[in-house]
């Protein structure tokens, strides 16, 4: 791939311009190159078997059999696997997790990597790991509720807090005019995606070449690093393209590591290319919840206690629990709210983070809980959601840095044509007799950020290249990232060559939490701001310049010049002023980072308004959501083009989360019955509506310089219980668990 | 991957012979047998492509009026002839509601009839399956069976057949032609796939080396095109196997059903045809209460096979969608969305 990509031909000149993603060409033509596209000479392929068990141990395999097979050249297991320099039970760093490395012959969840084929060609190696026929000391696999060992975590989520909360429940509900208390069911849901894990490893002496997908490409430089013992900076990870990362490509994995040991060990370059099978269990996923709301209502529909627990599965050996309740700590103004975890102990793999970790399985619980309780006090949702807006931020009583979500809840209204919707249930058919429901829900979103830092070079032609180590995993990093680099350098973004995507650059944090744009994004707008100073020392230094005397606050950076802020008839060209001065170039450096104090001062959310209708044969129970709009507030869009797709894809997976995915364990063998494509379902085009995302203007001074809340994951959140409430209001029944199945309906049905 | 084989012979008679060793399977499109082998439930010795054997992609009507269609025959093909779809209209509708445009591109009429179950135990080579290792005993029975048969089933096997195109095929009374060792013989569709019983591991009528060459629509059969629909009952609004779906035909004069025919799928090992609900049709009018006795009828001898109770009650809705569909008339354009309850026409369920 070419080093720097083009900019397609010109839209705009600056942030906040539709432009097209720089990389579409090179991906819908085929020669964007990702990992597993790499080839080194002399390179060998990798294949891991895994357990068919859930729980247990291997007590034999036939190794012989899988050397002797042609082409295979090393069988790893726990007798010979060759010592790691970092324990793969122990945790590293905040987001890493507990691995399978062939430590020991223990088989903690089905699909465990147990032994690991390295041969000359992929078959030989696919072979290779089939002919080891494993045999195992079984124990009951324990994948249900009933079965799992519940108990109570440290943490929840990434090191967030078990509870959280303020006010007395039992109080609020004591004094409520009416009482709900309702339960919720989420399944096991697989990030798969489209790009498996690959990685190709390449070791020069003690340097390693990583071609990998990554989120975090600095962060997991350092961890792959310590597994084997050398320095960070030893290792280039090079990541152009991540084909969908969703939460599952930030940390290395076990089969990764011992790629990276086999390429080692064997001196030659090593290729691991997951199967889509192998993806379900050792890459993380998002984990069921079992939820309960309790909630009291006062005469006018306010809220007087709002209690939401979730009950999180993990693994046996690693603790990830979904922070699903914590959906209900800023969205809802109640006297009191209460926000409490506890988990479940399964033989899966480790949960983590996946698309609004929390957010997504939590909204969906809460807004259909919202939605009953409109319907207790008989009240339309949307009123009821109003009656209980948050003018700050229950809880903390923090003031928003700042909310349009009123907005968007009058746009997307307005835009759905949702007054003219019946107040009960089953009220609308379609032309065709289909029965017929409107629904809705609220999203909402936190704003994180990452330490990210970047840098600037404006050269001699008047150019500039911009540094840091970006993930574009399909949401359009490379493109939105270059334009807010390129508005900091007063130029055009085809002016400005952008180098990303591997980690010999400036660390740009974790793309990830939806804080990509704002994290990497502030550092460069700093670095270019800090370039675009130095250019501004120069000429205003020098007697020459036109600028001679303006100081550095005293210029305006524009298409290629520098302009005297009180006379812009005094300027010159970023050319002019480095020839003159002699110097090839001016380098600044940015960093981004969340300001504490505007964290300590302000709620920081993104918010949003979805409306979904869906349509349900009277019969046969089939269901389809027929349209969708949601209306979003995330600070300032720098590319909305981009942030639609963002916007649009977030609001297919909630319909997704709602209609479809799940994956299902054997209830006997532990292992997932649907662990590909065939059987786990996500929509297809046939599945997903008109829909539309509608962009609320938002200027929010104090969120981060450039304004910008995040876009990635907001859209799931709402969507879910804008399906099922529509579900609810064409059928009378009220979904309790994900996804929805025709079954569940039938019996509402005639 | 295992080893294997790979003939391309020149000729029926030669791969006839090329596949008279145990362990041969042939091959056409593969969009299933290499899945099965890339996943290793499906492990030949040798694969005999017929891909370029001449005189197999045929379709072509017969003296007789019978509609003889080659066995290499792409699915997207047949169904795309205009021809044959005006002739039988649910044929290529049950062609169309199947797998996603770029599979039926490649999948061919021999390969459907062909096909695995996608019973996921069958699937995955870790699991006991009767059908895929004799003896081995059924993981099926007591694992996630919600998608599982519903009728014709045995404590051996509870897998079903996934072909829709086979639906309206059994109704239809579709002829296999067959050539093998023996020379060429015929069997009638619906007695082409075996029930399970104690050899669930039988899965055709076919004998080793046999080689399906077309399949052939009866004279009669076009005879229905004025009134027919499939339906297909599914959550995934495409690209996904029928949870229950039916084939109904009528033949209607004076609002008088002089001759039905109506198959399920998704319910058996083979494409379900229920004569005992045709002949409740005949001499019936088209009234709604007729159609639901005739489901219930075909349903009669139904039982849940696992957590799979609701299907037999989809099942009788479904065939009684279909038939209240045929009965309306086949439209005159196919579905944007084939064989889907959610492309009803105007009208179509107001008094569901």
């Amino acid at each position: 791939m070419p080093d720097t990509l083009p900019f397609p031909p010109r839209m705009g000149s600056n942030a906040g311009q539709p432009l097209s993603r720089r990389d579409g060409p090179l991906k819908v033509t085929g020669a964007a190159t990702f990992a597993a596209d790499n080839h080194p000479e002399g390179m060998l392929y990798a294949v891991p078997a895994t357990a068919a068990i859930a729980r247990g141990r291997v007590t034999g395999m036939n190794v012989a059999a899988a050397r002797a097979h042609p082409g295979v050249v090393e069988v790893y297991t726990p007798a010979n696997r060759p010592p790691l320099m970092h324990d793969p039970d122990e945790k590293l760093g905040l987001f890493g997790m507990r691995m399978e490395a062939l430590q020991n012959d223990s088989v903690r969840y089905a699909g465990q990597p147990i032994a690991f084929v390295v041969a000359e060609t992929l078959e030989a190696a696919t072979e290779g790991a089939a002919l080891l026929a494993p045999e195992y000391a079984a124990e009951p696999a324990r994948v249900t509720a009933e079965t799992g060992e519940r108990y109570t975590p440290e943490r929840v989520g990434f090191g967030g807090p078990l509870s959280v909360g303020a006010g007395d429940i039992e109080a609020g509900l004591a004094a409520a005019a009416h009482r709900l208390e309702t339960r919720f069911e989420t399944p096991d849901q697989y990030h798969n995606a489209m790009e498996p894990h690959a990685l190709v490893a390449q070791w020069d002496g003690d340097k390693l070449t990583l071609d990998t997908p990554n989120q975090a490409i600095v962060m997991a430089c350092g961890l792959f690093a310590a597994y084997f013992g050398i320095p960070a900076e030893n290792i280039h990870l090079r990541s152009p393209f991540l084909g969908g990362g969703f939460g599952s490509k930030a940390v290395p994995t076990g089969a990764q590591i011992l790629t990276i040991l086999a390429a080692r060990e064997l001196g030659r370059p090593v290729k691991l290319a997951l199967t889509r099978q192998q993806m379900f269990g050792p890459v993380g996923h998002r984990a069921r919840t079992w939820q309960t709301l309790r909630m009291g209502l006062d005469g006018a529909g306010k809220l007087t206690a709002l209690h939401h627990h979730s009950t999180g599965a993990t693994s046996s050996f690693d603790d990830f629990i979904e922070p699903a309740a914590a959906a209900s700590r800023t969205l809802y103004a109640s006297p009191a709210i209460l926000t409490t975890h506890d988990g479940i102990r399964l033989d899966t793999g480790t949960p983590g983070a996946m698309r609004a970790p929390g957010e997504a399985s939590g909204s969906a619980a809460l807004e259909v809980a919202i939605d009953e309780a409109a319907e207790v006090c008989g009240m339309n949702p949307l009123a009821f959601r109003l009656a209980n807006y948050a003018e700050v931020e229950p809880i903390t009583g923090k003031p928003y840095s700042s909310k349009a979500l009123r907005e968007c809840y009058e746009a997307g209204a307005k835009a759905f044509g949702w007054a003219s919707r019946p107040l009960a249930p089953r009220q609308m058919r379609d032309e065709a007799g289909m029965l017929t429901g409107w629904g809705m829900g609220t999203a909402v979103f936190h704003c994180p950020m990452f330490p990210a830092s970047a840098e600037a070079v404006i050269r001699a032609d008047g150019t500039a290249v911009i540094r840091t180590s970006g993930a574009d995993m399909g949401q359009g990093a490379w493109t939105a990232l270059a334009q807010i680099g390129a508005a900091a350098l007063g130029l055009d973004p085809d002016q400005v060559e952008f180098e990303s995507g591997h980690s010999h650059l400036p660390d740009a944090g974790v793309a990830g939490g939806s804080g990509h744009t704002a994290s990497a994004g502030q550092a460069l707008h700093n670095a270019g701001e800090d370039a675009v100073a130095r250019l501004a020392e120069l000429a205003s230094t020098d007697p020459a310049s036109p600028l001679y005397g303006t100081g550095n606050a005293g210029v305006l950076a524009r298409r290629g010049r520098l302009y005297a802020r009180d006379d812009e008839s005094r300027s010159e060209s970023y050319a002019e002023i480095l020839a003159r001065a002699g110097k090839p170039q001016v380098e600044g450096t940015g960093k981004g980072a969340r300001d504490p104090a505007s964290a300590e001062t302000y709620a920081l959310q993104a918010h949003g308004a979805v409306f979904a209708e869906v349509k349900v044969d009277p019969e046969l129970g089939q269901m389809r959501v027929s349209r969708m709009i949601g209306a979003f507030a995330a600070g300032r869009i720098i590319n909305p083009k981009l942030a639609r797709s963002q916007y649009l894809g977030g609001m297919i997976w909630g319909l997704s989360f709602a209609l479809h995915e799940e994956a299902i364990h054997d209830r006997r063998t532990g292992r997932i019955v649907n662990a590909d494509f065939a059987g786990y379902h996500v929509p297809v085009n046939a599945d997903v509506p008109e829909m539309e995302a509608i962009m609320i203007h938002e200027d929010d001074p104090h969120v981060n310089v450039l304004g910008v809340k995040g876009v990635g994951e907001i859209g799931i959140t709402g969507s879910v219980g804008a399906v099922a409430n529509a579900i609810w209001h064409a059928t009378g029944f009220r979904p309790h668990r994900f996804p929805v199945r025709i079954e569940d309906v039938l019996p509402s049905l005639s | 991957m295992k080893s294997f084989d790979y003939i391309r012979p020149a000729s029926i008679a030669e791969a006839i012979a090329a596949a008279a060793e145990p362990g041969t399977a042939y091959l056409a499109a593969g969009t299933n047998l290499l899945d099965l082998m890339k996943g290793g439930a499906s492990r030949p010795d040798r694969l005999v492509d017929i891909t370029r054997l001449p005189g197999l992609d045929g379709v072509d009507r017969l003296d007789d009026g019978a509609m003889r269609i080659g066995t290499m025959v792409r699915n997207a093909d047949l169904a795309h002839d205009p021809a044959f779809a005006r002739a039988y209209p649910v044929v290529a509708e049950a062609l169309l509601s199947g797998a996603s445009a770029q599979l039926r591109n490649a999948a061919t009429v021999g390969g459907n009839l062909m096909q695995k179950t996608r019973c996921s135990y069958f699937a995955d080579p870790a699991a006991a399956c009767n059908r895929r290792s004799p003896g081995a005993g059924c993981d099926a029975r007591q694992g996630e069976n919600r998608s599982h048969a519903i009728l014709g089933w045995s404590e051996n096997c509870i897998a079903t057949h996934p072909s829709d195109f086979c639906v309206p095929l059994a109704a239809l009374g579709a002829v296999v032609e067959i050539a093998g060792p023996a020379g060429s013989r015929e069997v009638a569709l619906e007695d082409f796939h075996l029930l399970p019983d104690e050899t669930p591991e039988r899965e055709t009528a076919l004998e080793r080396g046999e080689l399906v060459t077309a399949i052939r629509l009866p004279p009669d059969a076009a005879g229905f095109a004025a009134h027919s629909r499939y339906m297909k009952l599914r959550e995934r609004t495409s690209f996904a196997f029928a949870l229950v779906s039916a084939a109904a035909f009528l033949k209607v004069e004076d609002g008088i059903i002089t001759e039905a025919r109506l198959a399920l799928g998704g319910v058996a090992a083979r494409p379900w045809r229920s004569k005992v609900a045709e002949e409740l049709l005949k001499g019936a009018a088209l009234e709604r209460r007729t159609f639901a006795e005739a489901a219930t009828a075909a349903l009669a001898e139904a039982r849940p096979s696992g957590d799979n109770a609701v299907k037999i009650e989809l099942a009788r809705r479904i065939s009684i969608r279909a038939l209240l569909l045929a009965a309306a008339g086949t439209p005159s354009r196919l579905p944007a969305l084939p064989g889907s309850p959610l492309s009803s026409q105007y009208g179509d369920l107001a008094n569901a």
